[in-house]
């Protein structure tokens, strides 16, 4: 167990594996205290109890609980991500129109082999800093900001790579009045008219209209316990089951996992995360992230300009489901 | 069945029931009569429908279906519907307390239209024009792949013939019941759009009463010109979901036309009977500035039969 993993809070699920793990701790100090073959043989024995139910707990998740790990408190967020890619990136704010929305962080950003715009939903870790980013819940303000870096990216033939981690755009008051669904609907435009490579990655929740306005990509890459949906599980429980106590079939019903959202077609690849969640080690989970991205990009930039627009307008054209005639 | 079919057979459901002189039955009763939502003053109901659905009395305006819509908007025997053979499937095998198929049946049932928008062509005081008009009586007006399709394609097909493009909406959102398609439905029509703007087009969005969610969130909100019927509910977010999120009430007009209005989110505030006039002058207007065109009637059933 890496020393990382111990911090790690354990989520409902992961109850068994953290009795486990009690058991090896208590055992390993009487271990120290005095040495006994015979308990070095339970240690053994413990030890691979361990990982046999965590790779059976972790293979085998429910909807519900891939939901637990894309939210985990300790989850890395968009900040965590940029900041291993790039110790020198450099941030940009503001909408150029009236605020500056901490929900939405942007910036530039030098992957060594290729250079980028980035932006993304960034969540608070503290109290403070939740309040301060909205939990991750941009206002238009945010929307208008990444619109903004749409049109460097556009201005300077650069590749944008955005991170998404939000339960959704802001639903409040001046939101409303500063025209939220417009802003999100004229990012969808927008995006749709780049002729830059753009990557969208799905790093922990997916929720609905505020996730997809900056998610109009020509590959759409989802971390392994993340997951994407039309509306939150919360939302859809109460509306379709008029109960709270359903969340865990909205889960399963809306097919929101990163799996199903590639075996649906929508998702381009899944990008696996460290054993029980990329909380455990935020430094594998970014190089993962970045090896994808990277290959990704160099794929897409073999694509001249026009084919990069016609490959992403082609790529939504296709979505979808229904019978003719 | 078609649209011209479900016209000729309302027509004769109209012209039966002119022949009947039994005595009413309640639900005879109440078609004959409609309450006001609004002031609650009893109207009769075909003077409620020479009035455009709009209560003589307060203004109120009643939520109309697509086929009323088209009714109140086409010059006579001009509109030509597409993709009517668009259905539903069911993708995610979806069912709440419910299988998702049997909703759909039942929404038909309620609605009588297969899905929650109708597409087509058709002339406003003799200005060929592109629509479509969501219907809130079916499936709340909700937007999943097939809905998203039929945008898509009525958009694509105002870009080749050239059209002016008017899309009325009316609806709840995007449909849970195909998740994630329904959400890229968002995706795909905003991209469309992004095509017909490129070409120089016209596209006027009317908002009536409600409008809410995925589809203000895309198509809806990016009209040229944006039109709010009276008194519509036009917003991203529910009122509830707001209220229970900020934890204060809101403002009585909260998210209303005229509210939208006031807000800058809207050009225009149009009572239902003055919008065909409105759009009539607006279709007029940028047609003579180069850009839309009129073309005849005969060029558009071409282009319908080559699709
Ligand atoms: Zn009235």
């Amino acid at each position: 167990m890496s020393p990382t993993e111990k911090k790690a809070v354990p989520l409902e699920f992961e109850q068994p594996l953290a009795l486990l793990a009690q058991q090896i701790e208590a055992l390993e100090k009487q271990l120290a205290e005095n040495q006994s073959p015979d308990l070095d043989l339970d240690l053994a024995r413990l030890h691979e109890q361990y990982d046999v139910l965590k790779r059976s707990l972790y293979s085998n998740l429910r909807a519900i609980d891939h939901l637990a790990l894309a939210r985990h408190p300790q989850r890395p967020y968009t900040r965590d991500y940029f900041q291993r890619w790039d110790a020198q990136w450099i941030e940009v704010h503001g909408d150029r129109k009236g605020a500056d929305d901490a929900a939405m962080v942007c910036g530039l950003i030098n992957f060594g082999e290729v250079r980028a715009v980035v932006l993304g939903t960034q969540k608070g870790r503290t109290l403070r800093d939740k309040q301060h980013c909205n939990f991750g819940m941009p206002q238009p303000e945010g929307y208008r900001k990444a619109l903004r870096l749409f049109h460097h990216a556009q201005k300077f033939s650069l590749p944008i790579v955005t991170l998404i981690d939000t339960p959704g755009a802001y639903p409040g008051m001046t939101a409303e009045e500063h025209n939220q669904a417009e802003a999100i609907a004229v990012n969808l435009l927008e995006l749709a008219g780049l002729t830059v490579p753009v990557i969208a990655v799905v790093t922990g929740e997916g929720g609905s209209g505020g996730a997809l306005a900056i998610g109009v990509a020509n590959r759409i890459l989802m971390l392994e316990h993340s997951v994407y949906s039309v509306i939150s599980p919360e939302g859809c429980a109460s509306i379709l089951w008029r109960s709270a106590d359903k969340v865990s079939e909205a889960c399963q019903a809306m097919k929101m996992t990163a799996r199903e959202i590639l075996s649906l077609g929508v998702a381009d690849e899944v990008i696996e995360e460290p054993l029980g969640g990329a909380h455990h080690d935020y430094d594998a989970a970014a190089r993962n992230v970045q090896a994808v991205l990277v290959r990704h990009i160099k794929e897409l930039s073999r694509l001249s300009p026009a084919q990069l627009k016609a490959h992403r307008q082609g790529k939504f054209r296709k979505i979808g489901s229904f019978v003719e005639g | 069945m078609d649209l011209k079919e479900w016209f000729a057979n309302r027509q004769k459901r109209r012209e039966d029931a002119i022949e009947v002189r039994q005595p009413l039955t309640t639900e005879e009763y109440c078609a004959l009569w409609t309450q006001c939502f609004q002031c609650r003053e009893l109207l009769y109901t075909r003077d409620l429908r020479t009035n455009l659905h709009v209560c003589p009395k307060c203004q109120y305006h009643f939520r109309i279906g697509a086929v009323q819509r088209i009714e109140q908007l086409a010059d006579a025997d001009t509109f030509c519907e597409i993709d009517e053979n668009l259905t539903s499937a069911d993708p995610l095998g979806f069912v709440d307390s419910e299988p998702y198929p049997r909703r759909q049946q039942e929404a038909s049932r309620k609605s009588g239209l297969k899905e929650a928008i109708v597409t087509g062509t058709l002339k406003i005081d003799g200005h060929e024009a592109a629509v479509g008009i969501m219907d809130f009586g079916h499936f709340g007006g909700s937007m999943g792949s097939v809905v998203g399709e039929k945008v898509t394609r009525v958009i694509e097909l105002a870009e080749r013939l050239r059209l002016p493009l008017i899309i009325v909406s009316s609806s709840g959102g995007a449909r849970m019941q195909e998740g994630i398609y329904s959400l890229m439905q968002l995706a795909k029509t905003s991209s469309a759009l992004k095509s017909f703007a490129d070409a120089g087009l016209l596209f006027i969005s009317v908002l009536a009463e409600p409008t809410y969610g995925g589809v203000t969130a895309s198509f809806a909100m990016l009209g040229d010109i944006i039109i709010a019927e009276p008194g519509a509910r036009v917003g991203f977010a529910g009122r509830r979901v707001i209220e229970q999120t900020i934890r204060q009430k809101l403002p009585a007009d909260f998210q209303t036309a005229e509210y939208l209005l006031k807000h800058g989110q809207v050009d225009m505030v149009v009572e239902r009977t003055r919008l065909r006039d409105i759009l009539t002058q607006l279709i007029a207007f940028h047609g003579a500035a180069g850009s839309g065109g009129e073309l005849s009637s005969s060029v558009s059933e071409e282009a319908l039969s080559t699709r």
